[in-house]
């Protein structure tokens, strides 16, 4: 099962990465919005995965080579405008796969159409947001800009078709490009200009190469489980 | 910490229907910048576990609220007409649908 | 608009005879200062005991080890925020904005609970905080659902509703530990030696040692002693430690035929105080994460402000 696996370690891995806010957000009514949509995407993640095996095994027993999430969902949190700006490229994608595989009717289709009024809001909160930051200040305004620009080479990567999902990649790419230029607009923000994928015929995250955070991550993720082999907790 | 005034939000009250067919009934309040935010703020903390289907956010500073030197003109004159209560009629027993 | 001339006495008299009818105060309600200043001291070290409390287990989200847990933990974190919500929210009716109060927990100037400021060592203290330090919460908490401030009273109401699942995931977890493999009983017990006394430190001084309590009574702010509630709270633990498979680390504890109590050990009250003067092993860290959030967000806040500032008419 290729595509739940794709989908699922997308979502598990945003997943944790916004688990890592816990505490640290910039307000406290973000604390609650934040961990609503971890809490979220770990519920599909769980739900992906387990269509592909057994969901701890899958989590916690992989190596990093056998992860199959774009490189984006991985990339640390930075500060609260990366994390938007990830939010923002994220969840547009998310939604509009979403929408197609609820309309499709395939495997996927009962999560899909659950999963997409949740990642609506996801969307509607990154675009607040994006709107807030990129036009509220000159300093939130520089940061949101740096923010797409350093994460705009990793948004090539969400478009490569998975094997298993029946959609167009065409035209969800063409409208992902819409609804994000018509945001940044509003926003004050321009559309980044730089190269959409990082130069390298070893492929990304689809094809299980990732960067260099990424093992860290899993580090801390699994240490405690892969220490009690055959635990149950 | 001096940047933390300019960046203050302001306070809003929070209103929750629980369910159709019930009134908004007032739920608590927070902070957000702008009513948009509220009603997401809103949204994520008094209603995550389903709480509501419906929420109103009003800026805390436009509740005009009776003070308690009003109280006695405001509420005593309802209370010595219990005519208004049903309570208020006796009804023969067995008479039903009143 | 004619207001009625009434003197203070008056206005005491309304007050204390709905104490005495078992009614509650509400915001606009005449009110003793030193009642509104016992009120505000109570509800800010609620509120920062909430979101100072996210800290230890937030610890533990990124190494759960499965995927349940770790839904579990997250939920439970997030409630902490939403709580410290209600609480600040609550507070705010009498006058004391959230800033003002999150500048004082940032400046030293008001507490939160100390038992924050003990570390989460391993997996199981996610167990053993849910357990004992939430356990030890509600059976503070659940009367305070009848505190004399209604505003309090009915954030309490619902804190207490969606605390229930808190501490049975921790009794759960902690069941799952000491039926495991050695390693994880070893590591049940290990949390509950740590855990066990902080717990009953939670309840406060001794009565007859604590500063606040009788007149926190006698306002029905407070509605039973903290000897009271810690003995309450010993009573039902201990047959719930042997279900656990579990040793509570106390050799004097044992059952008072005569009092229909458990008699325990002597609660060493220097660690209390130390802790409570700041020495206790996480006070810096907590507070310094605490200050950095606020700080590192300042920028956020006034991004957001400034959007509403710019775009205010459009909304009206």
């Amino acid at each position: 099962m290729t595509a739940a696996l794709a989908l699922g370690d997308d979502a598990l891995v945003l997943s944790h990465r916004l688990g890592e806010w816990a505490g640290h957000a910039p307000v406290l009514e973000e604390e609650v919005a934040l961990a609503n949509i971890a809490l979220d995407l770990l519920g599909q993640a769980r739900v992906l995965l387990s269509l592909a095996g057994d969901e701890d095994e899958l989590a916690y027993l992989r190596e990093e080579r056998a992860f199959r999430n774009v490189q984006l969902v991985e990339q640390p949190n930075g500060d609260f405008a990366h994390t938007i700006a990830r939010q923002l490229c994220f969840s547009t994608y998310q939604e509009l796969l979403y929408e197609r595989l609820a309309r499709g009717g395939g495997p996927f289709a009962p999560l899909a159409a659950k999963a997409v009024k949740e990642v609506a809001y996801h969307r509607d909160h990154a675009e607040h947001w994006t709107l807030r930051l990129g036009d509220g200040t000159a300093d939130s305004h520089e940061r949101m800009r740096t923010a797409l620009e350093a994460l705009w080479r990793f948004t090539g990567e969400l478009f490569e078709p998975v094997e298993g999902c029946e959609v167009e990649w065409d035209t969800l790419h063409a409208d992902w490009l819409d609804r994000l230029t018509s945001v940044l607009k509003r926003a004050t923000l321009e559309v980044p200009e730089g190269p959409r994928r990082g130069a390298w015929a070893a492929g990304a995250g689809r094809q299980g190469v990732h960067t260099e955070s990424f093992g860290r991550m899993l580090a801390e993720m699994q240490h405690l489980h892969r220490s009690h082999p055959g635990a149950t907790w | 910490m001096s940047g933390d005034r300019s960046g203050a939000w302001p306070l809003w009250e929070v209103f929750v229907r629980s369910r159709r067919g019930l009134s908004h009934t007032h739920a608590g309040s927070l902070h957000a910048p702008d009513a948009e935010m509220a009603l997401r703020n809103a949204r994520d903390l008094y209603t995550r576990r389903s709480e509501g289907v419906s929420i109103w956010v009003v800026p805390s500073t436009a509740v005009t609220a009776s003070s308690p030197d009003e109280k006695d003109p405001f509420f005593e004159p309802s209370a010595d007409k219990p005519y208004r209560h049903p309570t208020f009629y006796e009804i023969p027993e067995g008479v039903q649908h009143l | 608009m004619t207001t009625m001339a009434a003197d203070a006495g008056a206005y005491e008299a309304v007050f204390d005879a709905a104490l005495a009818a078992d009614e509650r105060i509400e915001p606009r309600d005449w009110m003793p200062d030193d009642y509104r200043a016992s009120l505000v001291r109570q509800m800010a070290q609620h509120a920062h005991s909430e979101i100072i409390g996210m800290q230890p287990e937030a610890n533990w989200i990124t190494r759960a080890p499965s995927l349940r847990r770790k839904a579990i933990l997250m939920a439970k974190v997030q409630d902490e925020a939403g709580h410290g919500l209600y609480l600040y929210s609550a507070a705010e009716t009498l006058g004391t904005s959230r800033d003002e109060l999150l500048d004082k927990l940032h400046s030293g100037r008001q507490k939160y609970s100390s038992i924050f400021n003990y570390p989460t060592l391993t997996w199981a203290d996610m167990g053993a905080i849910g357990w004992l330090v939430d356990g030890a919460a509600i059976t503070n908490q659940v009367p305070l659902c009848r505190c004399s401030y209604g505003p309090y009273a009915r954030a309490m109401v619902r804190i207490c509703k969606e605390e229930s699942f808190h501490q049975r995931q921790g009794y759960e977890l902690l069941l799952a530990l000491s039926q495991g493999t050695e390693a994880q009983h070893a590591m049940a017990q290990d949390a509950v030696d740590r855990w066990w006394w902080p717990s009953l430190m939670m309840f406060g001084p001794p009565d007859d040692a604590s500063a606040h309590s009788a007149q926190s009574m006698a306002w029905k702010i407070k509605r039973h002693s903290n000897d009271e509630l810690r003995q309450r709270f010993v009573d039902i633990c201990v047959p719930q430690a042997e279900s656990l498979g579990l040793t509570l680390p106390d050799p004097d504890l044992r059952w008072n035929e005569e009092r229909g109590h458990h008699d325990f050990g002597a609660i060493d009250w220097s660690e209390f105080h130390e802790v409570l003067r700041g020495n206790g092993p996480c006070n810096t860290q907590r507070i310094s994460q605490r200050r950095r959030a606020h700080e590192e967000g300042a920028w956020v806040r006034e991004a957001a402000a400034a959007y509403a500032a710019k775009h205010g008419e459009e909304q009206a």
